[in-house]
């Protein structure tokens, strides 16, 4: 643990990449292989399953502490991080363990799982008295996860590149499905990502069903009128439309099927009819495409070579995250794959050709197999495309991507092999009024950022009957029945600038009407508009309606509360 | 019986003496514990405050009325017998002992227990009520030794001059930036400072507080001497172009707030040090205790959790609501730069 924690205070300690590289490369020399394990896949977002409640570790905290559970619970609203919050109010231990990261994980906290409080409480109190701060914080990480260090995926392979003197792209090949949870990581997983390349190459038959690194894009902001100039002709690029569906690489060798999220998630069980589809594939073929619900009686219009047209999102939801696939579900949610890219052809990597042969490639070898292709867009000009564009929200899709011919499939959100736009519709927005606020976490700790946003039950009939509301709120009277009321729809915590964070935060803070634990209510004064990429019904939100993604566009200083949007706008969204 | 200090609009108010301890807005009679901007304001009638505290109040005041009072001297006005008792904050940093009809009031102002070398240390003294500072009223800020952290200070600047960079640290300009430069090994290399800091530091020289020597950071046009210089400013400067000068610096800043992980990352510095000019929890608790205080008033910081912790401690404890402004962590980083300093 020490050396793990030498390595964290060093990450930490820094914002600059290349010494983040620089530490982690000295750890990797450093460390023994089966800490070094684990060390990458905590860093890369690895997150075992939980071995105790986190509460627990929050009472046990308390009980050492000698505090009570509301002080623990005003501290943790200050820090705004239950690890650092446990690690600052234990006493001083003046000791540090000498027990490395390996044995930590995998000999004190995996036993745990499962085991009574009363088996935890003296092991927890016994380490904590082994560890100073950090080692305590660290400790409540590796139970609970989110080291928030700075620390992305794209830069442990990086180190663990430079440190093994060998390709990142291979690094990172070699790390999808690293952190998935299904395999502990070991030394030997530990040296299997270091491997030297041999020849006749990868894979081994336990990796038969690795996936490669996806190729994100890039957004693309500005108007079409710049993009000849910024981009060049149309016919250097292959436009795509842009789906909103689940980013997925299919993976077809040794006679089996592998289907993997954009999160490296295996996902194979959850779609059967698309492992049905990949059986028509020779072995040694790796597609990357969208999963999306399909519904073959629409009019796609994206394409007269497509049949049907992709389902809204919320349809592919019901899939996600269930285990059990009656048939029922698998009727009234159908799941297709669109193809857009091949990555292996015959076994042989060919992410290095230039998109326009690996579309070719993938034509041909799609022809007669069932699986959809994407189909590309053809305009004169980008004037033309942006009139196409403009269509979008009415076919299901969510823009264009926009792809080089000439680029090679990279890895991550690199621009050195190739270049990938994603050039997305605006979101659809609403304007609302800010009524509740939290303190973030993170480098949000004890800043209010995270807010609740209401939009109006009806329009207000004049300023008075709104200022009787503002005066209601501030008197803490619940709203009166079929009265003139704010309906709280959404909450977002994303979208404007540290100053105006700043600057809201200083206008909650005066204008707070109640706190209810960590929630602050206020007197509404502000109009923010909200942008969102989706908008459903729902029976679990009071107003009857969820969006998604939702963010802070911009402050609407210049609009008074009256003309905020009311819930008949926002169901008039719902199409 | 009435209380021997209230709370007005423009402050804390003495009743039977009528005079303001600290006030934010112009009165007529002020007593001021110490010189930092939100406790010493120009535009009062009459200024009381500790004699060690002289130099720095004119250098931020400039032609006030000022009077002064050695520690422990004490003067009598209007039945009120007042003096001035070490806080240990800053230079000059006084708590202010009320006596009157028997009872003995004692205002803290800001204050720290911890030693320092630019200022006298924090006396405890015996009261009935004592109305205290809670700017880090909670268990998860708890302090190192000073030794520690200059020493994590001086590890900073060493690499940085391994690396060739200049290592800019933000600090407040009045007491913070003093007890770095007391603390910190000036063989390292040279020691400037930003133009906000440099007339404070002649003011603790003049008190004889032993500094070692600072050079105004544009008065040196030395590529090769700012690459390896430990520069203190003002946070804001930071985020000026007046660091432009620097190229690639290191940069870090040195408050209680550093403590938190999360305050660290949103000021975006490489480093934070957590040192403080104000007592820590068990410091806070240690200095409560140590007045014997059955009733404990309890201003700035996190004022309403340090109340119910008291009140659970079988205490009598309420809380004045004051303009004092260490209550958030963004008044930190707000320390204005000073005009005179152009880019």
């Amino acid at each position: 643990m020490k050396r793990f924690s030498q390595l964290f205070a060093e990450l930490d300690a820094t914002t600059s990449t290349n010494a983040k590289v620089d530490a982690l490369q000295r750890y990797f020399a450093a460390a023994p292989a089966a800490d070094a394990a684990w060390a990458v896949y905590f860093l890369a977002g690895g997150k075992p399953r939980q071995v105790m409640p986190m509460a627990l570790l929050a009472q046990l905290a308390c009980e050492e502490a000698g505090i009570a559970a509301w002080l623990f619970d005003e501290c943790y609203q200050a820090v705004g991080d239950l690890a650092e919050t446990i690690a600052h109010v234990l006493p001083d231990s003046g000791e540090t363990s000498d027990v490395g990261l390996a044995e930590w994980v995998e000999d004190r906290l995996l036993p745990l799982r499962g085991l009574p409080p009363e088996a935890i409480a003296p092991r927890v109190r016994g380490w904590w008295r082994e560890l100073d701060d950090h080692g305590r914080f660290l400790l409540t990480k590796l139970v609970g996860g989110g080291f928030r260090v700075g620390v992305s995926r794209l830069l442990v392979q990086r180190a663990l590149a430079a440190h093994g003197g060998i390709d990142p792209k291979r690094v990172a090949q070699r790390m999808m499905g690293y952190t998935d949870g299904k395999t502990m990581p070991s030394a030997a997983r530990f040296a299997a990502l270091l491997a030297a390349q041999e020849e006749g190459g990868e894979p081994s038959p336990a990796d038969a069903g690795q996936p490669y690194p996806f190729f994100l894009a890039h957004q693309l902001d500005g108007a079409a009128e710049t993009f000849a100039a910024r981009l060049g002709p149309v016919a250097d690029w292959q436009v795509e439309w842009k789906y909103d569906g689940i980013r997925g690489q299919l993976v077809r060798r040794q006679g089996q099927a592998w289907l993997w999220s954009r999160g490296e998630e295996l996902v194979t069980e959850r779609f059967p009819e698309i492992v049905a589809l990949a059986q028509a594939l020779p072995n040694g073929t790796v597609l990357d495409g969208e999963i999306l619900a399909w519904k073959d009686d629409a009019e796609s219009g994206l394409s007269a070579s497509l049949a049907g047209g992709p389902a809204p999102f919320s349809l592919l939801q019901q899939r996600i995250g269930r285990k059990n696939l009656t048939r029922k579900v698998l009727a009234e949610a159908p799941v297709t794959f669109l193809a857009y890219d091949l990555l292996e052809q015959d076994g042989v990597d060919v992410r290095d050709l230039p998109q326009r042969e690996r579309r070719e490639r993938l034509e041909r070898l799609l022809a007669g197999t069932g699986i959809r292709l994407s189909p590309v867009a053809t305009a004169e000009s980008w004037l033309d495309f942006a009139r196409q564009r403009a269509r979008s929200r009415e076919l299901g899709v969510e823009g264009f991507m926009l792809k080089r011919l000439d680029a090679a499939y990279g890895t991550g959100r690199t621009k050195a092999d190739g270049l990938w736009w994603k050039w997305k519709i605006d979101p659809m927005s609403i304007d609302c009024v800010l009524v509740y606020a939290q303190a973030g976490h993170g480098r949000r700790a004890s800043v209010y950022t995270d807010y609740t946003f209401a939009v109006w039950n009806r329009e207000p009939q004049d300023d008075a009957e709104v200022e009787q509301v503002l005066r209601a709120i501030a008197r803490k009277d619940p709203p009166v029945p079929g009265a003139l009321q704010l309906v709280p729809f959404a909450k977002a915590y994303s979208g404007l600038t540290d100053e105006e964070f700043r600057q809201v935060d200083a206008l909650i803070r005066r204008s707070t009407v109640e706190k209810f634990g960590p929630v602050r209510s206020v007197r509404p004064s502000l109009v923010f508009e909200l942008g969102f990429e989706g908008i459903n019904r729902s029976s679990r939100h009071r107003s009857g309606i969820a969006v998604r993604f939702p963010r802070m566009l911009r402050i609407r200083h210049d609009k008074p509360l009256r003309e905020a949007n009311t819930l008949a706008d926002l169901e008039a969204l719902l199409g | 019986m009435e209380d021997l200090v209230v709370q007005r609009p423009e402050g804390l108010y003495c009743p039977p003496g009528d005079f303001h301890i600290d006030p934010w807005r112009p009165v007529e009679r002020a007593v001021i514990t110490h010189a930092h901007a939100d406790h010493a304001r120009l535009g009062h009638g009459h200024y009381l405050a500790a004699a060690p505290s002289e130099g720095v109040l004119r250098a931020r005041l400039g032609a006030i009325d000022l009077q002064l009072l050695a520690y422990g001297e004490a003067i009598t006005h209007h039945g009120v017998r007042l003096s001035l008792h070490p806080a240990g904050h800053v230079l000059g940093s006084a708590q202010v002992r009320l006596e009157h009809g028997g009872r003995v009031w004692v205002a803290s102002g800001d204050y720290k227990v911890a030693p320092d070398p630019t200022c006298a240390p924090f006396e405890p003294v015996r009261c009935d009520v004592f109305i205290t500072e809670s700017t880090f009223g909670l268990p998860i800020y708890r302090w190192r030794p000073d030794a520690e952290l200059m020493a994590s200070v001086n590890d900073w600047w060493s690499h940085n001059v391994l690396a060739g960079r200049a290592s800019v640290l933000g600090c407040y300009s009045f007491g913070k930036a003093q007890r770095i430069l007391a603390g910190i090994d000036p063989g390292i290399g040279p020691v400037l400072v930003h133009g906000a800091v440099q007339p404070l530091n002649e003011a603790y020289r003049a008190a004889g507080v032993a500094l070692p020597d600072t050079r105004i950071a544009t008065e040196v046009k030395d590529r090769s001497e700012l690459r390896r210089a430990l520069v203190l400013c003002p946070p804001s400067a930071i985020a000026s172009p007046w660091m432009r000068r620097f190229g690639d610096a290191g940069t870090a800043f040195a408050s209680g707030w550093m403590q938190l992980r999360g305050a660290r990352r949103r000021g975006g510095y490489d480093r934070g040090f957590v040192l403080s000019d104000h007592a820590d929890w068990p410091g806070l608790l240690g200095a409560i205790a140590a007045t014997g205080a059955q009733r404990v008033i309890v201003t700035h910081g996190s004022a309403a959790a340090m109340v119910r912790y008291l009140c659970e401690q079988g205490l009598d404890a309420g809380a004045f609501d004051t303009e004092y402004g260490d209550d958030r962590i963004e008044a930190d980083l707000a320390e204005p730069a000073p005009a005179q300093e152009g880019p």
